[in-house]
């Protein structure tokens, strides 16, 4: 384990040591303190658009951060060759493997943590509550949203060679759940076969990252979702994580190292 | 003096990718001894199979057919890396980090405690000569510095063996000096040190003994003085044994 933490421990210090982390952080409080700082329309409830933009930009942070992160990880411990002292030292695969994804994701959920505490500072300025019980759920369930995505990068980055290529299929892929996800059961009703068993194998076959958006919890100050649900879908994210990393695992003790 | 590293019949192939391609040797029938407390120099010409020895060595590579151990260990057994301390050529460390955080980084990978870690983080800067730089990020880094950081991660679980694959590779004269030096030491304080090297001078004057490869073949083994014969430097040796034939002047 101490071997794993190890590992984590670099790929947390990598994201707070560069700058990607900080242009995404102040580009978002730059923006949201701008739309604070103007009422359109005199509406008095505009503080829920404000609120709905800024998750927005929190969610399209995070992805950028988790997916940009983990995409050069391996790649870049082989391009710059210490993958070898690296591998040369009592460390399986495995834990290797392991270290780059809890690092990762440990890193995200900091990255998590400091946009929420602003977004918390923010809405609870405007409206002068802040059920934090709300904000557990999303933030908890955006993160392990995050894990899924760090392990599906991950296990992208050892099947494609350029972090590049990786990142743009990782966005694609990520963004096309997010969108049209939950949607791909009712397009496949209407399709012959055999493209309606494809897009239902497919429907079935994907994470549904969409299960973690529940920033309508916050935005309109819906009650609490029920907590057996709430437990499901971090169950749900698990069982995907592991499989991804299971996938990548398997991937990685069969890649040539140099 | 026991047997550290062995390798016994050692055949690796690689497979073509194109169709109708025999697969490529790299390595045909090498079988090597080293003795605890030699130095040893593993010399060939470019694509002679230095680094894929290494590489099998390491782990990285399985071998097609015979045996490789370490310490009398498999070297498929990721146990048989503990004892070893390895510095492959030209490797560009997290430059994000300083040579201190580096250093620590590998003993926790190695499970040695924060204050071992401090003693062994603290002797090995000054070793290799970085002890002013050591809360300098590596990218601050001079080549010579960067390998003799790598130098210093190699040896950070005191090991008994240390595998070396061109260490001076890419330096100037100073930076080769300063590595021979640890080297040197190392051997002095009864190190184990295989390295693979083009830098017949140095091989010379540093190795107990050495072997030469060619085209994935053992042509030569013994010590300095035997494996130069009567010929008047290691260089002449080294191009005869490779079957290098110079041409006279026009």
């Amino acid at each position: 384990m101490n071997t794993i933490f190890a590992l984590a421990g670099v790929a947390i210090k990598e994201l707070y040591r560069r700058k990607d982390f900080y242009v995404l952080f102040i580009i978002t409080i730059l923006i949201c303190l701008v739309m604070a700082s103007v009422n359109i329309f005199n509406d008095a409830k505009i503080v829920r658009y404000l609120k709905e933009i800024s998750l927005l930009l929190i969610w399209i942070s995070s992805l950028v951060i988790a997916i940009t992160t983990t995409a050069r990880q391996i790649p870049a411990e082989r391009e710059n060759r210490t993958l070898l002292p690296l591998l040369a030292k009592p460390l399986t695969r495995m834990q290797l493997i392991l270290g780059k994804f809890l690092g990762c994701w440990i890193a995200c959920g900091l990255t998590l943590l400091c946009f929420y505490i602003f977004f918390g500072a923010l809405a609870a300025s405007r409206e002068h509550q802040l059920p934090l019980l709300n904000y557990f759920q999303a933030a908890t369930l955006h993160w392990f949203m995050l894990g899924v995505v760090v392990a599906l990068s991950l296990f992208g980055s050892l099947v494609f060679a350029a972090p590049s290529s990786n990142s743009t299929i990782c966005f694609v892929f990520v963004a096309g759940i997010l969108l049209v996800g939950r949607h791909l059961n009712q397009v496949a009703v209407t399709l012959a076969e055999p493209g309606r068993s494809i897009t239902y194998a497919i429907y079935y076959a994907i994470p549904h990252l969409e299960l973690f958006d529940v920033r309508d919890l916050i935005i309109h100050n819906w009650p609490l979702m029920a907590w057996k649900y709430f437990g499901l879908a971090i169950l749900y994210a698990l069982a995907y994580m592991a499989a991804l990393l299971i996938a990548a695992c398997l991937v990685f003790r069969r890649k040539a190292v140099n | 003096m026991s047997v550290i590293l062995k390798t016994e019949k050692l055949h690796v192939a690689f497979s073509s990718r194109e169709f109708r391609q025999t697969a490529k040797i790299a390595l045909n029938s090498l079988d090597l001894e080293v003795n605890t407390g030699e130095v040893f120099g593993f010399l060939g010409p470019n694509g002679a199979g230095k680094t894929t020895t290494i590489n099998v060595l390491l782990g990285f590579v399985p071998p097609t057919s015979g045996s490789a151990s370490l310490f009398g260990i498999d070297v498929r057994q990721p146990i048989a890396r503990q004892r070893i301390g390895y510095l492959p050529e030209m490797t560009y460390y997290y430059k994000f980090l300083t040579a201190e955080e580096l250093l620590r980084f590998y003993a926790r990978i190695f499970g040695l405690s924060r204050t071992e870690a401090d003693t062994r983080i603290d002797r090995l800067l000054k070793l290799v000569e970085l002890e002013p730089a050591r809360k300098r990020p590596i990218k601050s880094y001079s080549k010579g510095m960067q390998q003799r950081v790598g130098l210093a991660q190699a040896l950070i679980n005191d090991p008994d063996l240390l595998i070396l694959d061109e260490p001076t590779s890419g330096l100037d004269p100073l930076g080769r000096m300063k590595v021979r030096e640890i080297i040197q030491r190392l051997k002095n304080e009864g190190k184990t040190v295989f390295f693979s090297s083009h830098e017949l001078g140095e091989v010379e004057t540093v190795c107990d003994r050495v072997s030469i490869i060619h085209q994935g073949e053992l042509k030569a083994i013994g010590s300095v003085s035997e494996v130069m014969g009567q010929r008047a430097s290691l260089e002449k040796a080294f191009l005869d044994i490779i079957g290098y034939q110079l041409q006279p002047a026009p």
